[in-house]
């Protein structure tokens, strides 16, 4: 047993740590999630540049040959600045895709351009009435000669604003929650009957509204295999479970410790608010909860490569902890802030924020005990 | 003991459900931070015309003389209508305090401007060293040498609605060498228009505009406007915190929240089924419904105490305490119930005469910034570890 990293994830560590530190302060993270854009893209080609986009990946396509373990670290220093650039999205999910299930010609093509910044990748797995049912699919796939015509409405696509491309799960047989006939397809953004509807989200990130008008794609489009794609979708969504977890360890601890600093300089009746014992029992069980946060996140991240049931298990209990955790300890933080808390001017309500939308993503408490519970019968 | 409406109770809920048939649909179900203050005003005149806007208030002021079961109804009425709610800050606030402690002259002047809407009240109490130690204020009003001014400096805080206030009721030091922090304080009334009042938005996290910095450079007001005598304002300010309980929990509006969140839960689809028939998240619903019917009785006795006229006491820690907790956990809940649609950030353009569909089904806008919003009510009028360290203190004598 050993819970040490290695010099090149305390290398990655600290490169990703150092970016936050040096161009993404609290004032350029708002400017930048303000912008018209809502992103820096020159930032992303520093992250190229860093070879930070390079991780996961495999040597022979230009990657660095890392583990969930390199993500891992880099994700938490990623959440400690709230950076919106669409790591998870791009490399974490986009990337579990194409190494996983891609083509010869998807990794040869795909992926060095992700590792070089110029491409954005997007997965569009939601849908309106899914709810977080990765197989509860109404979009389309219907076979069109050699290729396929995609229809539907995929939901909330994270990133899906700065996307060059889509991932899409469609359905090419079966009922519309049947595990058999998910296929996943790698689409271009401008692909004809392709169109988007961009927003901002409620945690300063940027979604799109996915609109499938009889979208003709080749066969080539296809990310693993027909009809089986739903084991491939669950996989890569366990690995973003294992790299949300690992980002929300960083927003936790930035509440964590930005809550203590607080009540240590905060005075009221003559004194710091710290000094009061029902705040000094809330900040303890804040920090229970990050330490709980931590050993789960690492769990996840060490069991990824378990066998499904397993993997599966370890990604539903980790995403549990993390979704009451990150509650309690959001909600706390911002009370024991009192009025600053709920202040746009203050760091501590943007973490709020985004602790609370990492609940809902990938599935929020009661989905993952469903899972959870029906894994274990 | 019993629970029976009398028939005159039932007419009278007849009588107030007509009026409010009456409400035109652009003022029903319209959050607050939705509502224009050409709509709150609207809404207030109404009312107003109706003579319902001070049900607490003496007769003799205004008031409607209702008895507190009526009150109730009306407050139940009024959530049931999803009607706007009538500013606390001049009708409840500060209308108390000019009628139990100011002067003839002050009572003319400004509870009948106070009733019929023409003058909207802001409350500067809080400062930015004096939050829950209210009786740390610093703004400071000094005498002018002819007595007839006060000279008024410093920075009140967390102003609800001041953008839109005439008037703002202060709590001010008047003496700084008093031997108790607490018996230095004066209540002053200061018209918004005096020049050296500026007026400066906090934005919330939520994206919205309610709360405000409101600073004070060399304002002149007249000592007329000092309510009772200069240094007992905290003794003023006190009874004003504790008073009016009615409507302090927000029973009848979280009745019609867990209506609204059952309604969101019967449309959401959890693997083609309403997620209104899962168990797991209806269990939390449940649970909150009866949190809430036991502080409907907890509100119930403690209004039955105040008719048999026990005065307003720590009591009232209790439904604030109860009160707040539910009304954060109903829009947790409806967040959690809305699915992926809770992370759409739609702008003020989109509430307001936004012609194209909104992203996601219309019940799940706004439901994280509510979420997010919401927060305040564990921290204003008195944080909730302040009102548990008052009922530790005043109720358990400890
Ligand atoms: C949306 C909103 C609207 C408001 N509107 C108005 C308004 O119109 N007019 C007005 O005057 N004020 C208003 N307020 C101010 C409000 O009353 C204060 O925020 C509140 O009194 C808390 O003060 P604070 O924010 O300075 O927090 P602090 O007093 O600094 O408290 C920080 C934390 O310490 C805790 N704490 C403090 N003392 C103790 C103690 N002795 N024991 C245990 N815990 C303690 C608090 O509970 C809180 O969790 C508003 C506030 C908000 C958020």
């Amino acid at each position: 047993m050993d819970f040490s990293f290695t010099e090149e994830q305390t290398l990655l560590r600290n490169t990703v740590e150092r970016f936050v530190q040096d161009k993404y302060d609290f004032e350029t993270r708002a400017k930048i999630i303000k912008s018209d854009d809502g992103w820096r893209k020159d930032y992303w080609q520093q992250f190229a540049e860093l070879g930070i986009l390079a991780a996961p990946f495999d040597e022979d396509h230009g990657g660095l040959g890392g583990s969930a373990i390199d993500i891992m670290v880099m994700m938490e220093e990623l959440g400690k600045g709230l950076v919106v650039e669409p790591f998870l999205p791009t490399v974490v999910l986009g990337g579990g895709f194409l190494r996983h299930g891609g083509t010869a010609a998807h990794k040869a093509e795909v992926i060095p351009a992700v590792i070089g910044g110029e491409c954005v990748i997007a997965p569009a797995y939601a849908e309106p009435r899914g709810r977080f049912n990765l197989a509860d699919l109404e979009t389309t796939a219907k076979k069109d000669g050699e290729g396929y015509v995609l229809n539907g409405h995929k939901a909330v696509a994270l990133g899906g604003p700065w996307a060059d491309k889509f991932i899409i799960t469609a359905r090419t047989s079966g009922g519309q929650r049947d595990e058999q006939g998910v296929t996943v397809f790698l689409v271009d953004k401008n692909t004809d009957g392709l169109s988007t509807r961009d927003y901002p989200t409620v945690d300063g990130y940027r979604a799109s509204e996915v609109m499938l008008d009889n979208v003709k794609v080749s066969a080539d489009a296809i990310i693993g295999d027909v009809d089986n794609g739903l084991e491939l979708v669950e996989r890569v969504m366990d690995e973003g479970i294992a790299a949300l977890c690992a980002e929300a360890c960083g927003v936790m601890k930035q509440l964590v410790d930005k809550t203590i600093a607080y009540s240590r300089e905060r005075k009221q009746f003559g004194v710091a608010i710290g000094s009061f014992q029902v705040l000094q029992h809330r900040m303890v069980d804040m920090y229970l909860n990050y330490e709980q946060s931590v050993s789960m996140t690492y769990m996840v991240n060490l069991k990824l490569g378990e066998d499904a049931t397993e993997r599966k298990k370890a990604a539903s209990a980790a995403k549990v902890q993390i979704g009451r955790a990150g509650k309690f300890i959001g909600q706390n933080a911002v009370q024991i802030h009192g009025g600053m808390g709920i202040t746009e001017e203050m760091d501590v309500g943007h973490y709020f924020k985004r602790i609370t939308m990492i609940d809902t993503q990938f599935g929020n408490v009661d989905h993952h005990m469903r899972r959870y519970a029906a894994l274990s019968e | 003991m019993d629970l029976n409406f009398t028939p005159e109770d039932e007419a009278f809920r007849a009588e107030v459900r007509a009026f409010l048939e009456s409400v035109p649909p652009h003022l029903r179900g319209v959050s607050r931070r939705e509502l224009s203050k050409e709509g709150q005003l609207e809404w207030h005149r109404m009312v107003f015309k109706q003579g319902w806007v001070a049900p607490a208030w003496p007769k003799e002021y205004g008031g409607t003389g209702w008895t507190t079961t009526q009150r109730y109804i009306w407050q139940e009425e009024n959530a049931a209508y999803e009607v706007p709610i009538i500013l606390p800050f001049g009708v409840t606030m500060v209308a108390p305090v000019i009628y139990s402690f100011g002067s003839e002259e002050q009572k003319a002047k400004f509870l009948p401007r106070i009733l019929s809407g023409e003058d909207w009240w802001c409350q500067g109490y809080s400062e930015p060293g004096a939050g829950s130690d209210l009786a740390s204020v610093r703004t400071k009003a000094e005498l002018t040498e002819d007595g007839k001014h006060y000279i008024v400096n410093g920075q009140k805080t967390w102003t609800t609605l001041a953008q839109h206030a005439d008037w703002i009721f202060c709590l001010v030091r008047t003496d700084p060498n008093a031997p108790k922090r607490q018996m230095g304080i004066s209540f002053i009334l200061v018209d918004m228009k005096t020049p050296g009042i500026e007026v400066k938005p906090i934005i919330t996290i939520d994206g919205g505009h309610e709360v405000n910095d409101v600073f004070f450079t060399d304002v002149k007001v007249p000592v007329e406007n000092r309510i009772g005598e200069e240094n007992m304002g905290w003794t003023y300010a006190k009874v004003l915190l504790s008073h009016e309980r009615t409507g302090i929990a927000g029973v009848a509006r979280s009745k019609k929240g867990i209506e609204r969140l059952k309604e969101v839960a019967g449309q959401e689809l959890l693997d083609g089924v309403p997620l209104s028939e899962d168990k797991g998240f209806m269990s939390k619903v449940t649970e909150l419904e009866i949190d809430l019917t036991a502080l409907e009785f907890t509100e119930l006795r403690t209004l039955a105490a105040e008719s048999a006229g026990k005065g307003p006491g720590p009591e009232s820690s209790v439904l604030k305490i109860k009160g707040s907790e539910i009304q954060q956990r109903l829009t947790e809940l409806t967040l959690e119930a809305v699915g992926h649609y809770g992370f759409p950030f739609l702008g003020d353009e989109q509430l307001d005469g936004w012609n194209e569909s909104p992203i996601g089904p219309d019940y799940a806008i706004g439901s994280a910034p509510s979420y997010y919003n919401t927060r305040k009510t564990t921290i204003y009028g008195g944080s909730n570890e302040i009102q548990r360290n008052i009922i530790a203190k005043m109720i358990l004598g400890l």
